[in-house]
C-alpha cells in the first residue's frame, strides 16, 4: 500500500494542456475517483501515474518516492484498462500468470497466487478458457485477477465498467467496492459516470480542462459544489442556476418542492412555478417549467420523489418553494462558490 | 368517402413500375456484378488450366498439334528427366529459403518502421518500391548488379577486403552462387509486401494490450516474443502464403537472371515447363511439368482461405 501524490503535474500535447498543474494526494488505502467529462484530462493523469505517459512538468510520487523516471513495471502498480486488454492468445490462467512469469516467480508460487486470485474473484472454473470465450463481466474479473496477483501498491482503474451493460454494471460496481475493501489497496479510479463516482469513491476529484475543480467526499461534492461546473456536472438532472443580484443562485431539482412540503421553519423561499410538463418516471416525477420572477426563459426542473403525492397540473401555475439552507450561491464572473445572501422580493 | 376508396388512394401513391426496382434485389444484383469476374476467370484461368491438364496426357507438340492421348507416358518421361527432378528440388528450396528470409527480415523491418521518425513516410515508400516495379525490370537491375565483370557488389567486396581487389565472384556463373542469387532476388522482391502486411497487422494490435504487458512487468523482449509476435502470427501466415504462391510459380527471375543455367542448375518448375513446352515445343511435356505445381498451389490456396476465415471470426 502506498500514497500516490502528484505535484503541479502538467502534460501538454502541442499547445493543448491535457493536464494543467494538478496537485493531488491520496490517503493510505483510499478509493479516489477521478471524475470528469471526456477530454478533461483524467485518463492522461492516470496514465502519467502509471508511467505510460511522461509528464511535461511536475512530479509523480508513489510511496513518497519520485517515480517520474521509472518505467511502469518498476512502479509496483497494476492497471485495469477500459478494454481489459487481456492477451487474446493466452488462456485465462496464462493471462493471470503473465505478471508473475515476467517477474520470475517460481512455478509453485505462481500456482498458489493464481488460485488465490481466482478464488477471490470467483473465476476458478474459467482458468482453462480463452478471453474471447468469456462474457464482459468475466473478462473484467480476469483483468482484476491479473492486476491482483502482482500485489501492487496501487490499483489504477480506467473506466473498467464502461463496457458492461447497465444491469451488470451495477453489480460489478458493488463487487469492485467490496473487492477493494478486502484487499485494502490504494485505488485510483477514472470514470465519467457520476453514479459510479458517488457510489465507489471515498473521495472524488472532479476534473475539467486539465484542472481539479474540487476534491472531496461524495457528500461534499454533491451538496457543497465548489463552483458552477461541479454543480451542473454532478447530479442528474443538474442543479438549477439563475442570475440574481450580481451572483448565481442554485438549487437542486429535488429541493424545489410544492410549498406545502417544505417545512416553514427552514426559512422557505417560495416561487411561482409555471408548469409546462410533468414526466412520470416511476420512482420520481420530473416537473419542467419556468419561474418568471427569476428568469422568463430559463427552464427549471423539479424532481418529486413518489412519496410527494401533491397533484401538479401541466400548463398551470403552482406554488413551489426551496428551503433557504438548500440554496447555493456562486460568483457570477468566476463561477466559484460565494457567501449565502438573502433573496429579496420573491414569491408571495 | 368509403374505407375502400381511401385504401385505393393510398395504393395509388406508392405505385411505381416494379421493373425500376429490379436492381434492389440482392439475389439479382449480386450475380450481375460478379459476372465479369467469373467470365474473366473462366476464360483466362479455367480454360488454360483445363487445356494444360488435357495436354499433359497427350504427346502434343508445336509441330504436331493433334490431341493424341498417351495416358501417363508423358508424366513418366518427365519424371525420368534429371533436369525435372532438379527443378522440383530447386523450386522447393528456393521457395522455403526465400520465405524464411522474408519472414525474419520483414518482421525486423516492420518493427523498425513502426517507430516514429523523420522521413518515415519516405523510408516506407522506398521499401515498397521493389514491389511496384515489374519483376522483369527489377531482375534486369539485379542482372547488372551481379554482372560477371562489372558487378558493384564485387567492387564493394574488394574494397572492404573480402575478395581480392579487382577480383570477381561470377555470381551467376557458379552453380551454388547462382542459386543463392536467385533466392536473394526472390526474397528482395517479396520483402516489401510482407513488410506492409505486417505493418498493417501491427497496427491492429490494440495499444492497451501492449501497455498492459508493459505494466505487467514485461521487458521489451518478453513483450516481443510473448505478446506481439504471437498476436502477429495469423497475419504473418497470410504474408508467407502470398510469398509462397508468388515464389513457387515465378519463372521471371530465373528466366532473366540465369536462364536456368549454368547447366540447368537453377531451373525451377515454372521455367523448365516454359523451356520444355514453349521453347522446346513439347507442349505435352511442358503441360505435365506445370501440372506438378497444381496440388501444391491448391494446398496453399486452401490454407489462405482458412486463414482468412479465421481472421474474420476473431
Amino acid at each position: 500500500m502506498a500514497v500516490v501524490e502528484t505535484r503541479v503535474l502538467r502534460k501538454t500535447f502541442g499547445d493543448n494542456a491535457a493536464v494543467d498543474g494538478i496537485d493531488l494526494r491520496t490517503e493510505e488505502g483510499e478509493y479516489l475517483v477521478l471524475l470528469g467529462p471526456s477530454g478533461c484530462g483524467k485518463t492522461t493523469l492516470l496514465r502519467m501515474i502509471a508511467g505510460l505517459e511522461r509528464p511535461t512538468d511536475g512530479e509523480v510520487l508513489i510511496g513518497d518516492r519520485v517515480v517520474n523516471d521509472l518505467p511502469p513495471r518498476a512502479r509496483r502498480i497494476a492497471m485495469v484498462f477500459q478494454s481489459y486488454a487481456l492477451y487474446p492468445h493466452k488462456t485465462v490462467r496464462a493471462n493471470i500468470a503473465f505478471p508473475l512469469v515476467a517477474r520470475g516467480v517460481d512455478k509453485d508460487e505462481q500456482d498458489k497466487k493464481i488460485r488465490w486470485a481466482a478464488a477471490l474473484l470467483g473465476i476458478e472454473h474459467l482458468l482453462g478458457q480463452r478471453p474471447r470465450q468469456l462474457s464482459g463481466g468475466e473478462r473484467q474479473r480476469v483483468a482484476l485477477a491479473r492486476a491482483l496477483v502482482r500485489e501492487p501498491q496501487v490499483f489504477l482503474l480506467d473506466e473498467p465498467l464502461s463496457n458492461l451493460d447497465a444491469k451488470l454494471r451495477a453489480l460489478a460496481r458493488e463487487e469492485l467496492k467490496e473487492f477493494q475493501r478486502r484487499v485494502g489497496t490504494t485505488t485510483i479510479y477514472v470514470t465519467h459516470d457520476q453514479v459510479e463516482a458517488m457510489g465507489l469513491g471515498d473521495r472524488i476529484a472532479v476534473l475539467e480542462k486539465g484542472r481539479v475543480q474540487q476534491i472531496g467526499t461524495p457528500w461534499d461534492i454533491y451538496h457543497h459544489p465548489a463552483n458552477t461546473f461541479v454543480a451542473t456536472f454532478v447530479g442528474s438532472p443538474p442543479m438549477n442556476l439563475f442570475e440574481r443580484d450580481q451572483s448565481l443562485v442554485g438549487f437542486r431539482p429535488e429541493h424545489l418542492l410544492p410549498e406545502e412540503v417544505v417545512a416553514e421553519g427552514d426559512g422557505r423561499v417560495p416561487f411561482k412555478l409555471h408548469v409546462e410538463r410533468v414526466e412520470y418516471l416511476g420512482s420520481d416525477r420530473y416537473v419542467y417549467g419556468t419561474i418568471p420572477e427569476l428568469s422568463s426563459d430559463k427552464r427549471v426542473i423539479s424532481r418529486l420523489p413518489f412519496t410527494v403525492t401533491n397533484p401538479v397540473d401541466e400548463d398551470a401555475v403552482a406554488r413551489f418553494a426551496v428551503a433557504e439552507s438548500n440554496l447555493r450561491f456562486f460568483d457570477q464572473q468566476s463561477g466559484e462558490r460565494s457567501e449565502p445572501q438573502p433573496l429579496k422580493g420573491l414569491g408571495a | 368517402m368509403t374505407a375502400a376508396n381511401t385504401g385505393q388512394t393510398v395504393a395509388g401513391e406508392i405505385e411505381g413500375r416494379p421493373r425500376r426496382y429490379l436492381l434492389d434485389r440482392e439475389g439479382l444484383l449480386g450475380p450481375l456484378l460478379l459476372l465479369p469476374a467469373v467470365v474473366y476467370l473462366l476464360a483466362l484461368v479455367g480454360f488454360p488450366l483445363v487445356m494444360a491438364i488435357l495436354y499433359s496426357f497427350t504427346d502434343i507438340t508445336t509441330g504436331n498439334p493433334v490431341l493424341h492421348f498417351v495416358g501417363l507416358d508423358t508424366f513418366r518421361d518427365v519424371l525420368r528427366d534429371t533436369v525435372f527432378r532438379r527443378s522440383l528440388r530447386n523450386t522447393v528450396v528456393l521457395t522455403i529459403v526465400s520465405q524464411l528470409l522474408v519472414v525474419v527480415l520483414s518482421t525486423v523491418l516492420a518493427f523498425a518502421l513502426r517507430v516514429d521518425f523523420r522521413g518515415k513516410w519516405f523510408a516506407r515508400f522506398l521499401i515498397l518500391l521493389p514491389w511496384t516495379t515489374p519483376i522483369a525490370i527489377g531482375t534486369i537491375a539485379w542482372l547488372w548488379m551481379l554482372d560477371s565483370l562489372f558487378s558493384p557488389i564485387d567492387w564493394v567486396l574488394g574494397q572492404v577486403g573480402l575478395i581480392q581487389q579487382g577480383g570477381h565472384m561470377y555470381w551467376l556463373g557458379k552453380r551454388d552462387l547462382a542459386m543463392a542469387s536467385v533466392i536473394a532476388v526472390q526474397a528482395w522482391r517479396m520483402l516489401p509486401l510482407a513488410t506492409v502486411i505486417l505493418l498493417a497487422g501491427m497496427s491492429s494490435i490494440p495499444q492497451e494490450i501492449k501497455e498492459a504487458a508493459e505494466i505487467d512487468g514485461a521487458s521489451f523482449w518478453r513483450r516481443l516474443f510473448h505478446i506481439e509476435l504471437p498476436l502477429l502470427l495469423p497475419i504473418t501466415g497470410v504474408a508467407v502464403l502470398f510469398g509462397l504462391v508468388f515464389t513457387f510459380t515465378d519463372m521471371t527471375v530465373v528466366y532473366v537472371l540465369t536462364g536456368g543455367g549454368p547447366q540447368n542448375s537453377t531451373q525451377v518448375l515454372a521455367s523448365w515447363a516454359f523451356y520444355k513446352g514453349i521453347n522446346g515445343g513439347s507442349l505435352g511435356q511442358g503441360a505435365a511439368i506445370a501440372v506438378f505445381m497444381f496440388p501444391v498451389l491448391a494446398g496453399f490456396a486452401a490454407l489462405i482461405l482458412r486463414l482468412a476465415n479465421r481472421a474474420e471470426v476473431s
